[in-house]
């Protein structure tokens, strides 16, 4: 019998912690394909986020640390000042890189650091329950903005990848979305160019996935795809900011 | 050898690179801006990695991730600086990573300012950082000690997988004073948990975060016996004529050099004075006050703060009545003089 689908190998064979519906499960996935179908595998390192994708180091079976809340991409840089030749990917969530990271995000990203940054919009802080992220829509109700958030008051959401596609040390700059089949196999090809910009050397990459949270977005699965088609990307147009 | 005149933080730095420190990570504060540039400057001559970050908080970050992947790393800073250095820290002690951090301190609290201070003691001898961990601290009180202690920091950290502190002040780090640039014989620790891609071996994983049921509790354990360790192994201590001393004076860094003027002084006045200068704060000499059975010995505790250590001096000496007192805070450096009164008045 001829085999056509399997666990790719960076994956560990185990059950994840993530809710139904969430979006980190198939982000964790097309990381883990990248990174095989590159053959990078054994002079990769990650670094999982503080967040609900804290646990990632037991999802992917490749070298791992931790890094505090939002230094990931200071924690990176780090490393790959020590042995240039590994490659060196953060994932983080909007809380982690935008709000108590913004600072490391984006001086890592001004130094051109040689390195690859999963950025995981869900527009939420989902493991403390669904508070307010720095890219909560206008309007939406969280945890801390039981009346929707008000822009008054907090502003509008960051949009990372248009931001940091500004700065020249920036590579790779683009944005994609989980919400159905063909944007989760474009989602793949943009990851794969970001870990392709570091193999070549040309310095910062970002892929900023906008993914699904049913838990605190009070949504099915279902909702929540159709949420991000039609209410996320109007905020967060999908695209490549830089290439 | 010879000796050369070097300033207090340069001499830090050089004993770095000789150490085989070649990833030094910073930001600028006075009064430890020297070893900043110098270490910019020497980083390029060895080749090794220069980097001023934009915070503090991120340097602490690029040394946890140097040192992840197996790199003798530094960072150093002054007091302001090294409060927001404190979360990495409390991290890379968790993580169980190698780092030497130096504190240059400075007058607080809060920004302050620039003068010569012993006023983080408490934080970098009980904590700093959230949760049950320990820094291996360092106090130098010369040119010659910052030198082979912060060579000795290096290895330290990598046997014990632990932070370590040199906690100096601006006084050594502005003073220029001779040292001899002794050649550095380091050790060479094996780290087979260095995170270097998972070629050929299982992969790596290098983590504080512990969440099944007790594997927290068990780590805590694991830290603290290796503490236990330290505490066994590590402990330095300077004294001078404690036995049959009436007074002896506690002091360590700027203000010990101070203290041994005074109890000179003392003696050339036939006062029965000695010292007791602990090199490690952390861990603390104590078995110097436990093992000192005579009763009528008096302590004078000189510090260049409002009184941190000498609570670890009640503490061990087990009487406090028998322990005196003499510092203040804000950028004050006690008279050499004024010690020796202080010292007559306990006799």
């Amino acid at each position: 019998m001829k085999k056509v689908f399997g666990r790719t190998r960076t994956l560990r064979d185990t059950h994840t912690h993530y809710c139904p519906g969430c979006g980190h499960g198939i982000a964790h996935r097309l990381v883990a394909e990248v990174i095989d179908e590159l053959g990078i595998r054994e002079r990769t390192i990650g670094i999982a986020p503080v967040g609900c994708a804290v646990l990632a180091y037991y999802y992917w079976d490749l070298d791992i640390c931790e890094a505090p809340h939002g230094r990931p991409p200071a924690v990176a840089t780090g490393m790959k000042s020590v042995n240039p030749k590994n490659i060196v990917f953060t994932y983080q969530g909007d809380g982690d890189l935008a709000a108590i990271g913004f600072n490391e995000t984006i001086h890592a990203a001004n130094r051109g650091e040689n390195i690859t940054v999963i950025f995981i919009n869900n527009a939420i802080y989902g493991m403390t329950g669904g508070q307010m992220a720095p890219t909560t829509l206008c309007g939406q109700v969280t945890a801390t903005t039981p009346s929707g958030r008000n822009a008054e008051r907090y502003g509008q959401p960051i949009h990372v990848a248009e931001l940091l596609g500004h700065l020249p040390g920036v590579t790779f700059s683009s944005r994609v979305a989980l919400s159905d089949i063909p944007n989760i196999m474009k989602t793949k090809q943009a990851i794969k160019k970001a870990f392709q910009a570091q193999m070549d050397g040309k310095g910062f990459s970002i892929v900023e996935v906008l993914s699904p949270c049913p838990t605190y977005w009070r949504k099915t699965p279902v909702e929540a795809l159709k949420f991000i088609k039609k209410d996320m990307t109007k905020i967060f147009p999908l695209g490549v900011f830089k290439e | 050898m010879s000796k050369i005149l070097m300033c207090g933080n340069e001499v830090i730095g050089e004993a770095a690179v000789q150490a085989g420190c070649r990833h030094y990570f910073g930001y600028p504060i006075t009064p430890q801006n020297e070893l900043t540039a110098y270490m910019a400057r020497r980083m390029e001559e060895v080749g090794g990695v220069f980097l001023q970050s934009e915070s503090e908080l991120a340097a602490i970050n690029m040394v946890l991730g140097a040192s992840a992947c197996g790199a003798r790393a530094m960072t150093s800073s002054s007091s302001p600086g090294i409060s927001l250095k404190q979360e990495g820290i409390s991290y890379i002690a968790g993580m169980e990573l190698p780092a030497v951090v130096v504190n240059v301190m400075r007058g607080g609290p809060g920004l302050g300012n620039i003068a010569p201070s012993q006023s983080d003691y408490f934080q970098a001898v009980k904590g700093g950082g959230h949760g049950d961990y320990r820094l291996i601290v360092l106090a130098p009180s010369c040119s010659q000690e910052l030198y082979d202690l912060t060579a000795l920091a290096f290895d330290l950290a990598d046997t014990y997988r632990n932070p370590v502190m040199i906690l100096a002040d601006g006084m050594l780090g502005q003073m220029m004073e001779p040292v001899t640039l002794k050649k550095i014989n380091s050790k060479r620790v094996k780290k087979p948990w260095v995170l270097t891609g998972a070629k050929n071996r299982p992969a790596r994983m290098l983590r504080s975060l512990f969440l099944e049921a007790g594997a927290l509790e068990k780590h805590n354990e694991k830290l603290q016996e290796k503490y236990r360790r330290i505490k066994a192994k590590e402990v330095r201590c300077e004294t001078y004529n404690i036995s049959r001393a009436e007074v002896i004076v506690v002091a360590y860094g700027s203000s010990a050099r101070l203290t041994k003027a005074a109890v000179k002084m003392a003696e050339e006045r036939g006062i029965k004075a000695g010292y007791i200068k602990p090199i490690t704060l952390w861990p603390f000499p104590e078995e110097v006050f436990i093992n000192e059975k005579d009763k009528d010995k008096r302590y004078l505790v000189v510090e260049m703060n409002e009184g941190q250590m000498v609570e670890d001096v009640e503490r061990c000496a087990g009487d406090r009545k028998r322990v005196s007192f003499y510092g203040h805070a804000g950028g004050w450096i006690p008279q050499v003089e004024d010690i020796f009164k202080r010292i007559k008045k306990l006799v």
